[in-house]
This record gives structure tokens, C-alpha cells and sequence, in this order.
């Protein structure tokens, strides 16, 4: 007990074998990675969301046709699957089709044409656009591959206009994913500045941002929807209504993302380590960006995945109903305008797989999200 | 001496709880008995196991834990209706845990005082309703009848103004009435066996006064048995009768108050006893220290679980093997290699 | 007592709002600390003992200035020789005067930042007081390592990869590493497990000699206190009861409420009985505290003038300190000889 380090202990315990240390010096996202991958389903999802990303960075490159190419001869086409195998091998082909015009209802009823295979390539040239914006190319992901210029490819079918659908869904994703996703963005930046100004500092300024949550929760969203899209001057072109519809959105979203950020303040000013960072003589600026801000960082990533699947919808929603994006803007809640009547759900049933789609992202970023939130606080023991 | 028979009697229990970690070998083979009339203390830090034990004992292991091993066996209340003496003897390890047997037991004959004292109530109804509720669960009373038992019983806990406290709810309580209220509860089907888990690690000192006494003097009153459950061995000294030391999950020591508080036999036992400053020691010394840590529950050393931290450890032997309890005075048992040794040589 | 005074407090008052309504009008307040005065003189470890709610807390973070006193003054000798009134100081004066007073906390877990490194938690200090060059920085933190008993290796790992005891050692050195003259540390063994308790309890013994610290030391496990504290102080619902020198307090208390005290600690020798004297009643709110003497209720000594007059707090022998009306007529038990 006389030597000035006899209070150690003798640190055998502490030789720790590789998988401990491993774990000793693994920091916070480490951790969140490491119990979020537990999650298969998740895991999977996320995949999934790469896979639709992609689609919006490029959509033109999975995208077969022009989207906005109009055919009345080619209307109502259904869907043509595409098949792996030919004759036992590996080779990509879809069903050609037919039409032939019913002599009493005058419509063009489609037939699968047995004698004949459209033969599908990948990489295949097509119309040229540019990759990115910048990349002049023609290439795309599928297309038809015997050269004929009469044979097309539609993999989910035609609409009434006798527009690809398939090309439509890809242009529809990039748009309905974005305005997703910057409304999250923008609802995250209100949501934290207000919320932190709220938590950080309470007082005066937590009692107005305070009411003006509630008031905002408290209203009836689908009328201020209706209200305000429908101010949008109708002489507007698709990108400034794009961009208003998702200003509108996040408007009246950040409120949660504020309740959640000024919670987290409020928890958090009472935490000993931020205590003990200002004993130390921190300025403000820096307990709040290193101590405050990346404690609450990977809730607020999950509250912002769980954020954007409402998003989505309320787009999709707005623009069915006729009251957000409108032609010839493409979303996905436009693509199913489409289905809007009994007949067309009847005649062309391939028209709602948008709404598939919708359903399966929803879904996915609410995994996702799940996920996240349940590795978000790898600390709790 | 003639002894009695015990009322409980534990035999090599092992619980154990599988995470995806790996595998939480919360308790390790630990037997003990414990007499009617009699207060069986419980000591060990934070992890070692003690909790879960109890919660064995009353059958409440929830999953992922599982007993894998062991006997509890249960000396019942006398079934054949009145006049009758027969008592029988049950294994609760082989009850359904949600049986009719099981419930029949836990709570009218075994009533576990819980370590969260804000776990024993409900916060949504009074007090007394939940009293009455536990009452009339046991008991054939109409629920006038079962509010007259539970005024009783708070007057015997103690409790000022019983009729209003009763109409209460448990979070307007002030620590020391919460307390009193939860071995009210406790109390309510007149057990023969109350175990206090920590019930004063919550609480103030002169609270935690006020609750042992009253402990004690129930424990006279009722001839009930009382398993008192702490780490704080100043508590344990105050209220047991026998004392059982334990570390990660198995049992070190176990006998008297007095013979482990005056002659401990164990390493652990006299380690911890000399490393508790009192207000008796002599002020600014270095405290004899135990080195290291508790060892992370995943990580368990091999052979015997105190030998890293052992000052008297025998490399070799103590690393090597898992040692076993053993008797070294009229009632008191150790399990350390130092006294098989000792045993072997004599 | 010959040591020069570090930290002299005067009069402080502590109040808590309680806010009601909508527009959060003051309803009242909790009395968290009301009027309290006593000295720390340099070099001494000062006790600072009571129930919980007592107000223990918030005296130690009205002394650091985490919290703004409601009134009072803290006069504190700075390095320098200056004596500053610290509770008139603003953010930005405090500043320069932090690395003199630190602070170690109770919650081994709460006090450290899980997202940083060992290295960022006990370096932060000195990076924000001037140290910008990150090699001077790693050599301190090692130093502080080993000061407190941890392998510098350890300096890239996280919080989680330690125990307890060993988390309260990275507490210690970070509030060491701007080398304070007052370390205040508020129950800092109160969270560990008992094998872990003495070990921390002779580290910092042993700090406190070699880097002649003082320790305001907040606790209520009164054989802790007894063991390393020159001078205790007793608190009841915001108010000192009790003041003096360690030995002589637990031997003689002069106050009723430091016997009851006393008397409910459970000596671990099951020979000698204890812990059996009770104490009626429940410990007031600091919100509506009772008149007069905020002990009467319970008081066992109780007179008429105790339930209408508060006592004052009066030196009844040299460095003794009591708030009771009684304190001279009565014969109180202590609990060592
Ligand atoms: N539900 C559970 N799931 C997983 N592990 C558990 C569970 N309950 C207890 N354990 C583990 O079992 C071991 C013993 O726990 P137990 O609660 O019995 O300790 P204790 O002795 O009561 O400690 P304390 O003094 O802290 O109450 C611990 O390592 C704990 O982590
Ligand atoms: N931020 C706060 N706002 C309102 N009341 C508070 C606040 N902090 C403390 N109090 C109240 O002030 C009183 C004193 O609290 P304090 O934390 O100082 O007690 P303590 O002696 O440290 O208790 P413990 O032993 O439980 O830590 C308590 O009644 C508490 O409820
Ligand atoms: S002043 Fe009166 S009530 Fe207060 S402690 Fe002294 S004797 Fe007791
Ligand atoms: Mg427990
Ligand atoms: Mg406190």
C-alpha cells in the first residue's frame, strides 16, 4: 500500500482477447451498424432502397422508351413479362402481342402472339439521353434486341395514351422519392433549429415554438393541403409546382422531428457529461456540436427514415387527387391517376402496379426505420 | 440439537439466461435452507445473482432465462383442510410456474418484497384496492370484509392514517409509507416465507431504520421466515440470523451472523468485511483493498470465480477447478481450496 | 484552524420555480437550499451529509455555478490571490476561473460521453483551456492515466469497455487534468459496487496528498464520511443543522437531527446493536416547509419555541456549528468514543 500506484488494480482482467478489444474501441456507429445488421429484414429492406435510389439517380438508363411518347395505336397494351430462359437456356425474352380491333366495341383487344419472341438484351442501345445530366449515352438497362424497329417492349403494358408504363414508373420513382426525400431534408432542418432553439434555451422562445407545434398538430391537414395546393398559380411549370408541393409538405411536417429534437435538449442538458464538458470550459457552439448534437444523431436519422415513407404518401395522395403534381410531371400518385376509374381498373389492371410499388417502399423504409430505431442507442444495457 | 425441518431447501439451482450474446450463467449452483422463525440473509454485489434466485424460487424466471438445474423444495402449508397437520413437501422446480399450485403458493404462501418499489403498484389504482385485490385473490372475503384486513393490516405495518393512506396511490406516498405499503401488500395472505429483495437500497438511512425494525418485529410477531436480501453488510449484520455470501452466481460462505462477521472463513468474505470503511475505522488509512473488478457476466473466470481477485489464490488449483461447499464449523460452509487443503491434511 | 480559506459561503439560497398553467406562471418554489453558510479551507476534505432532497446537490452545483445561486455569495481565492465572489461572475468571466474548480460525479455511466474516446474525454479539457498541439495532449492524458491507476494504452477505447470503478477513474482524471485547488465530487463511490468502493476511496485519499487538492465531498453513507472527511456538514430540507470536525461530531453531536442520524447507520457487527433508533415521520418538502424549526415534526427534544421560532445557526464551541434552540441543555449519544 506504499507505492503512489497502489490503488491500481492489477489490470489482468483487462487483457482483453482481439474480439474485446474490438469491441473496446469500436465507437458509436460501429455499434449502431453492428445491431442493426442483426436485422435481416431490415437488411434487406435497405437494399431494396439502394435498388429504388438508383432508379432515381438514373432513371433513364433502366427507363426502355420515351416516357412521354404517345401512341393511340398502341394503347392498352398489357404488360409483356420478361422471361430469363429461352429453350432451356439463359436468355432474356418477353411474349410479342397483337392487336386486333373488335368489330362491334371498335377497341383494340391485345393477344399474346404465340409464334413469336421478342428477344431482350441488356446494355442495349436506344433513345439517347444523358446520364446524370452530363453524360451524353444511349444506352439502357433492357430493350428489345432484334433490331426491328416494330418490335417493342413493354414490360408493364400501356396506358390509355399508349405511354410505356414501365419508362413511366422509372421517371415516377425519381420524382416521388425526391420530394420524399428533400421534404424530410427540409422538414430536419426546421425541425432541428427550431427544436434546438426550443431545448437548448427553453423560456420564451420554447413557449412560442411550443404553441406553434400544437397549433400546427392540431390542424386538420388534408383541408390545408387542399387549400394551399390548390393557391399553386395553375400556369406554373411542373418543376416550380414540384418544388412548392414539397415545401407545403415539410411546412407541415417538421413538427414531430421539433418535439423529438427538443425532448432530446431537454434530456440531455441534464445529462452529467454535458455538465462536465462545461465545467471544462466548452463554449456553447461546442457542447452543442459535439456533445449534444451526435448523441441524438442516429434517432433522428431513424425518426427521418419513418419520416419519409409519410411523405411519399401524402405526395402520392395529393397527386391522385389531381391536387399536387399534374401532368405532364410524372410521379407516382400521377401514374395512378390513371386507375382513377371502375373501367380502366376493369379493361387495364396492370395500371395499378404503381401502387405496388408505393406500398412496397412505404413498407420498405418502414423496416428500415424500425431497424434503425431499435440500434440507434447501442448504450442501453 | 434438535433442528427443525427447513421450510425452503435449495439444492444446486442453476439458472441461466441465453442471449444472443452468449450464454448469462446467472446463478451457478447454489443450495441453502431456510428455518421457519428464523431471517436467511442474502449478500452479494451488484450482478451476482440474487435477484434472479429469488425469482426462481417463486417460480417468476421469465424467457430467456430458464432453470437448468436443481431442486426448490417447498414445505407447504398444511392441504387437508382444518385440523390437519400433514405437511407435504413440493419441488417448485417441477410446477407449472403458472399452475394453479404455483399461484397457490406465491403470494399466499411465499411473498416476495421487490426491489423497485415503484414496481409494486400499479400506478392507475389506489393502494387499497390493489390490497384488497391480493386479499381476495387467497381468501373467500367480500370486499368490505377484505378493506377491513387491509386497515388491519396497514395498523400493523405501521402505517399512519391507514383509512385515507389506503385510498391513496402509490407515487402520493413518500418513501417510507411506499415501503410499508409494499410489505402491507406482502403481508396480506399471511405468508410463511417473505423475501425482502434489497428493500432498503432505495431509501434513506432513517427510513431504511424504520423498515428494518419493522421487519424484525413482524418477523417476531408472525414466527413468519424472512429471506432479507442487500449488499450492504452493515443491514446484514443488523437483521440476519444465517448469512449466505455470494459472487457470480455461486456461494462462497454460509453460516451465522456471527461466525461471518467474527470468524470468516472465505477470501471474498474477509476481503469485503475488511474493505467497508465504519464509522469505526480509523479515519484517512488506505482501506485494504479488493483488486480488480467484477468480471463481465459473459466472461466468468475458470474454476473457482473469486481466484483473479484472490489474494490467496493457488495457481493451479483455484484456476483449475470449481471448488465445492464445504462444512468447516457447526454451520458454517465454505467453498474455497484453502480449507479442502486443511480437510484433506487432518 | 490555520489553512487559508478557499471557498467561503455566504448566505446561499437556492429556489426552484414551481411553474403552473399554460403560460407557466411561478406557483411557488422549492427551498432547495436556504441559507447555508460555512467555509472550505484549503486542503481539508469537507463533508457534506443529509437525507435525499436535502439539498446536497444543488449546493455543490451552486459552487461550481452550474446553477445561478438565487442569492449569496461564494468568495473563492483564486491561484492567482484574488478572491472573486463567484456567484456575480457571468459565462464568459467564469471561464478563465473553470480549471479551478472541478467536479466528479455520482453516475459512473451518465458522467462520460459514449461517443468519445478516452483519449477526447480527458484531453477535452485541455484542448479547450489552449492546448491545440495533439502530441503534448496525448503525453497529459497519459500522465493522467497513470495518475489514476489505467493503462495509457487504453486511450483510443470507449467508455463501454469499462467497468464501474474503472469508469469513475477516467471521471477523476478529467477533472484533474486543469489541475483544480477544489475538486467538489457529489457521492462519488455512492454508484460502485462494494469490493470497487475502497479502491476509489484510497485513490483519491492518495490524490489529495500528492496534489494538495481540496475536496468538498458529498455523500451519505456516513461511514465514507466518516473515513475521509476532516469537517462534516449536516443538511435537513435545505438548511445546515450541523457543522464541526469529523471525530467530535460523530462522537457528540450537538444537533438532534445529526444523532438520528447517526444512531440509523447499521454497523456491520452483528455484536453490536444499531441502526434501531427511529426517527417518526417523513422528511418535509422543501416546498412547504414547517414553521419554526424545520425539525420539530419529528424532533423527539421538541419545546414550544421550536415550533414558532426558526433557530439560528450559532457557534456553540470554536468550529462548531448548530441550528437548534436546544443545543446547549442537551446530551446527545454518538456513535464512536
Ligand atoms: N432478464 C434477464 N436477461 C438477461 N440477463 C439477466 C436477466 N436478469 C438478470 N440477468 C443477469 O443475471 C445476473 C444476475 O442478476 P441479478 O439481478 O440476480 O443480480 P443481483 O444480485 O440481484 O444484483 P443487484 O444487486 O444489482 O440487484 C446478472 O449478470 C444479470 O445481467
Ligand atoms: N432543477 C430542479 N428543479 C426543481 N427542483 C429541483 C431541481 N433540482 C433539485 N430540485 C429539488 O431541490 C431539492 C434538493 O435537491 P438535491 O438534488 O440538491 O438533493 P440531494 O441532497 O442532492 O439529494 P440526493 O441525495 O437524492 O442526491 C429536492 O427537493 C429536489 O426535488
Ligand atoms: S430546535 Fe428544537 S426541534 Fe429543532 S432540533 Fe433543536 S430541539 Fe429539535
Ligand atoms: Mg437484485
Ligand atoms: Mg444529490
Amino acid at each position: 500500500m506504499s507505492s503512489p500506484t497502489a490503488a491500481a488494480p492489477p489490470e489482468a482482467e483487462l487483457a482483453a482477447t482481439a474480439a474485446e478489444e474490438r469491441v473496446s474501441v469500436a465507437s458509436n456507429w460501429t455499434l449502431v451498424w453492428w445491431r442493426f445488421r442483426k436485422h435481416r429484414l431490415a437488411l434487406f429492406c435497405t437494399l431494396l432502397l439502394i435498388g429504388f435510389y438508383l432508379v432515381v439517380l438514373v432513371p433513364d438508363f433502366f427507363a426502355t422508351q420515351d416516357p412521354e411518347a404517345t401512341d393511340a395505336k398502341q394503347a392498352f397494351i398489357p404488360a409483356q413479362p420478361l422471361h430469363l430462359f429461352n429453350a432451356g437456356q439463359l436468355g432474356l425474352w418477353a411474349p410479342a402481342v397483337a392487336g386486333k380491333r373488335n368489330a362491334i366495341t371498335l377497341r383494340m383487344e391485345w393477344q399474346v402472339d404465340e409464334t413469336r419472341r421478342i428477344p431482350v438484351g441488356v446494355f442495349v442501345q436506344g433513345e439517347p439521353y444523358k446520364l446524370l445530366g452530363l453524360i451524353e449515352t444511349d444506352r439502357h438497362l433492357l430493350g428489345p434486341a432484334s433490331g426491328d424497329a416494330k418490335d417493342r417492349l413493354y414490360l408493364l403494358g400501356t396506358d390509355r395514351l399508349g405511354r410505356d408504363q414501365w419508362s413511366r414508373l422509372m421517371f415516377g420513382t425519381r420524382t416521388s422519392m425526391t420530394i420524399g426525400m428533400i421534404a424530410v431534408a427540409f422538414s430536419i432542418v426546421l425541425g432541428v433549429i427550431l427544436g434546438g432553439i426550443s431545448g437548448y434555451f427553453g423560456g420564451l422562445p420554447d413557449l412560442i415554438i411550443q404553441r406553434l407545434v400544437e397549433l400546427l398538430q392540431s390542424l386538420p391537414t388534408i383541408p390545408i393541403w387542399l387549400a394551399l395546393t390548390a393557391a399553386l398559380p395553375q400556369d406554373w411549370r411542373p418543376e416550380q409546382v414540384f418544388f412548392a408541393i414539397t415545401l407545403i409538405l415539410s411546412l407541415l411536417g417538421w413538427t414531430t422531428l421539433a418535439r423529438e429534437v427538443r425532448g432530446r435538449f431537454l434530456a440531455l442538458r441534464e445529462e452529467d457529461f454535458v455538465l462536465a464538458a462545461e465545467l471544462a470550459g466548452c463554449s456553447r457552439m461546442r457542447i452543442i456540436t459535439r456533445h449534444m448534437v451526435p448523441t441524438f444523431m442516429s434517432h433522428i436519422i431513424a425518426t427521418s427514415t419513418l419520416a419519409i415513407p409519410v411523405m411519399i404518401i401524402n405526395e402520392t395522395s395529393l397527386s391522385f387527387l389531381g391536387l399536387g403534381l399534374r401532368p405532364p410531371a410524372i410521379s407516382w400518385g400521377v401514374l395512378l391517376q390513371e386507375a382513377q376509374n371502375i373501367q380502366t381498373v376493369a379493361l387495364a389492371p396492370w395500371l395499378l402496379v404503381p401502387g405496388l410499388v408505393v406500398i412496397v417502399a412505404v413498407l420498405a423504409f418502414n423496416l428500415v426505420g424500425d431497424g434503425l430505431r431499435d440500434a440507434a442507442d447501442p448504450y442501453t444495457h | 440439537m434438535n433442528a427443525p425441518a427447513p421450510l425452503l431447501s435449495v439444492r444446486n439451482l442453476k439458472v441461466q439466461f441465453a442471449l444472443d450474446e452468449g450464454v448469462v450463467r446467472a446463478v451457478e449452483g447454489v443450495s441453502f435452507d431456510v428455518y421457519p422463525g428464523k431471517v436467511f440473509g442474502i449478500v452479494g454485489e451488484s450482478g451476482c445473482g440474487k435477484s434472479v434466485a429469488m425469482k426462481a424460487v417463486l417460480r417468476l424466471i421469465e424467457a430467456p432465462g430458464r432453470i437448468v438445474a436443481g431442486e426448490i423444495l417447498w414445505r407447504r402449508k398444511p392441504q387437508g383442510g382444518p385440523g390437519s397437520t400433514q405437511e407435504e413437501v413440493v419441488d417448485v422446480t417441477r410446477l407449472d410456474p403458472n399452475g394453479s399450485v404455483m399461484r397457490g403458493l406465491r403470494g399466499a404462501e411465499m411473498a416476495l418484497i421487490p426491489q423497485e418499489p415503484m414496481a409494486a403498484f400499479s400506478p392507475v389504482h389506489t393502494i387499497g384496492d390493489q390490497i384488497v385485490e391480493a386479499i381476495r385473490l387467497h381468501q373467500a372475503v367480500s370486499p368490505r370484509e377484505g378493506r377491513r384486513l387491509a386497515v388491519e393490516l396497514f395498523k400493523s405495518v405501521g402505517m399512519p392514517m391507514p383509512e385515507q393512506r389506503l385510498d391513496a396511490y402509490s407515487w402520493q406516498l413518500s418513501g417510507g409509507l411506499r415501503q410499508r405499503a409494499i410489505i402491507a401488500m406482502a403481508l396480506s395472505c399471511n405468508p410463511r416465507l417473505l423475501i425482502a429483495d434489497e428493500p432498503t437500497t432505495a431509501v434513506d438511512v432513517t427510513t431504511q431504520a424504520q423498515v428494518l425494525r419493522l421487519l424484525r418485529q413482524l418477523q417476531q410477531e408472525r414466527d413468519a421466515a424472512i429471506i432479507f436480501i442487500t449488499h450492504d453488510l452493515g443491514v446484514i449484520a443488523q437483521v440476519a440470523h444465517d448469512v449466505l455470501v455470494m459472487y457470480l452466481g455461486l456461494v462462497m460462505e454460509q453460516g451465522p451472523v456471527n461466525a461471518i462477521f467474527h470468524a470468516p472463513k472465505h477470501p471474498y468474505t474477509q476481503a469485503l468485511l475488511r474493505s467497508i470503511p465504519t464509522v469505526q475505522s480509523t479515519p484517512r488509512e488506505p482501506l485494504p483493498t479488493i483488486s480488480g473488478s467484477i468480471p463481465h457476466p459473459f466472461n466468468r473466470p475458470r474454476g473457482c470465480p473469486f481466484h483473479p481477485r484472490c489474494p490467496q489464490s493457488m495457481p493451479g488449483r483455484c484456476d483449475a477447478a470449481t471448488p465445492e461447499l464445504q462444512a468447516v464449523g457447526p454451520d458454517q460452509s465454505v467453498s474455497c481450496f484453502l480449507y479442502q487443503t486443511a480437510e484433506a491434511k487432518a | 484552524m490555520s489553512a487559508p480559506v478557499l471557498l467561503e459561503v455566504k448566505h446561499l439560497r437556492k429556489y426552484f420555480p414551481i411553474r403552473r398553467g399554460l403560460l407557466q406562471r411561478v406557483a411557488g418554489n422549492v427551498r432547495a437550499v436556504d441559507d447555508v453558510s460555512f467555509t472550505i479551507a484549503a486542503g481539508e476534505t469537507l463533508g457534506l451529509v443529509g437525507e435525499s432532497g436535502c439539498g446536497k446537490t444543488t449546493v455543490s452545483r451552486c459552487i461550481l455555478r452550474a446553477y445561478t445561486p438565487t442569492s449569496g455569495e461564494l468568495n473563492f481565492h483564486t491561484k492567482e490571490g484574488r478572491t472573486v465572489d463567484l456567484a456575480r461572475l457571468s459565462r464568459a468571466e467564469l471561464r478563465p476561473l473553470r480549471p479551478q474548480m472541478q467536479m466528479i460525479f455520482q453516475d459512473p455511466y451518465g458522467s462520460l460521453n459514449p461517443r468519445m474516446t478516452l483519449f477526447d474525454i480527458v484531453g477535452e479539457p485541455l484542448l479547450v483551456n489552449g492546448l491545440r498541439d495533439r502530441q503534448a495532449r496525448t503525453d497529459q492524458v497519459a500522465e493522467l492515466l497513470r495518475l489514476v491507476g489505467l493503462r495509457p494504452e487504453y486511450m483510443q477505447r470507449f467508455p463501454h469497455a469499462f467497468s464501474g470503478g474503472q469508469r469513475q477513474r477516467i471521471g477523476i482524471a478529467r477533472a484533474l487534468a486543469l489541475n483544480p485547488r477544489l475538486v467538489v465530487a457529489d457521492e462519488p463511490v455512492s454508484a460502485l459496487d462494494v469490493s470497487v468502493q475502497a479502491q476509489i476511496l484510497n485513490l483519491l485519499l492518495e490524490l489529495q496528498k500528492r496534489l494538495s487538492l481540496t475536496y468538498l465531498f458529498v455523500a451519505h453513507n456516513l461511514g465514507v464520511v466518516k473515513h475521509i472527511c476532516d469537517r462534516v456538514a449536516v443538511m435537513y430540507v435545505g438548511q445546515l443543522v450541523e457543522l464541526g470536525e469529523t471525530q467530535a461530531l460523530f462522537q457528540a453531536p450537538r444537533h438532534p437531527y445529526t444523532a438520528a442520524l447517526l444512531a440509523a447507520v447499521p454497523v456491520p457487527d452483528p455484536a453490536v446493536r444499531s441502526g434501531d433508533v427511529e426517527l417518526k415521520g417523513d422528511v418535509p418538502s422543501p416546498a412547504n416547509p414547517p414553521s419554526g424549526c424545520y425539525f420539530h415534526p419529528r424532533c423527539p427534544f421538541a419545546a414550544e419555541v421550536c415550533r414558532t421560532e426558526a433557530p439560528v445557526n450559532r457557534e456553540v464551541a470554536p468550529g462548531r456549528f448548530v441550528s437548534c434552540h436546544r443545543a446547549d441543555e442537551l446530551q446527545l449519544p454518538g456513535v464512536v468514543q
